[in-house]
């Protein structure tokens, strides 16, 4: 079967707000691992965004994990390339995108955890300052 | 309006994949168009054309694949997604096609709305 040819959409200087928010646990399913991959090819198209975590999704950026204990793809170190992505562009005046990495304030005090137990620098938001702020992104992708 | 689809779960399992289709069909009849829809995580089943089920039920990848001949809705499939669940060219259904995770984020940049249907 011939596929169908590809098409390409004009985003010429095109710059949204998009939102990534993490919502399940990092093991139990596949959503933290693939909804990562979307993150990281994002910075590629240099577009702001807000990588949120709430609910269990909190528990994908908790630290001391490493899933190869249950024979799995370990992907825990890859949250420190979305720090990284973050500060290059934070701190490079050519790459015109802003990125924030957010804890949801009541997800996480729910579970026991406090900004330290995370393995990246997050800022931790309220729920009702966290729903404004989503509210104000274009495209909000969640899983 | 320019609509862009992420559909995230497979057919007949979870009801993402027909209430992605049904809102396709339903804004293409108000006048709007669906430019793309993007298949993600277990959604990459719907381009699955060894999918067969019961006659008196809706054949999702059928409908996905005559909506798109009929209106010209890209129907991409996310390749590193869909290798992981063995959907492959030789099973991929008419009117997909396999391409990368770019043209998610090409969807949300290009569109006036991107709406995700799942979990």
């Amino acid at each position: 079967m011939t596929q169908p040819a590809e098409i390409e959409f004009d985003t010429e200087g095109v710059k949204k707000r998009f939102a990534f928010v993490n919502r399940k646990a990092p093991y139990g399913s596949i959503y933290a691992l693939e909804i990562l991959e979307m993150v990281l090819i994002s910075a590629a198209f240099e577009q702001h965004a807000i990588i949120a975590f709430i609910d269990d999704g909190v528990y994908q950026i908790k630290k001391g994990q490493d899933a190869r204990i249950l024979g799995m793809k370990n992907f825990a170190p890859t949250y420190g390339v979305i720090e990284m992505e973050k500060e290059d562009a934070d701190e490079d005046d050519d790459i015109d995108m802003e990125w924030r990495i957010v804890v949801e304030e009541e997800s996480m005090v729910a579970r026991g955890l406090t900004k330290d137990d995370f393995v990246l620098g997050v800022e931790v938001l309220p729920s009702s300052e966290l729903s404004e702020l989503l509210n104000a992104q274009e495209v909000v992708l969640s899983a | 309006m320019k609509f862009g689809l992420l559909v995230n779960e497979g057919p007949f399992t979870h009801q993402a994949s027909d209430s992605a289709y049904q809102f396709a069909k339903a804004a293409i009849e108000k006048g709007h168009t669906v430019p793309r829809v993007f298949f993600y995580f277990d959604g990459v089943n719907n381009a699955n054309k060894l999918s067969e089920p019961q006659s008196d039920d809706r054949n999702l990848v059928k409908l996905w694949g005559a909506l798109a001949a009929e209106h010209g809705v890209d129907l991409v499939v996310c390749v590193a997604a869909a290798l992981r669940r063995g959907i492959k060219d030789e099973i991929l259904a008419d009117g997909f096609r396999i391409s990368g995770l770019g043209q998610l984020v090409e969807m949300g940049m290009a569109m006036d709305r991107t709406l995700t249907f799942g979990d």
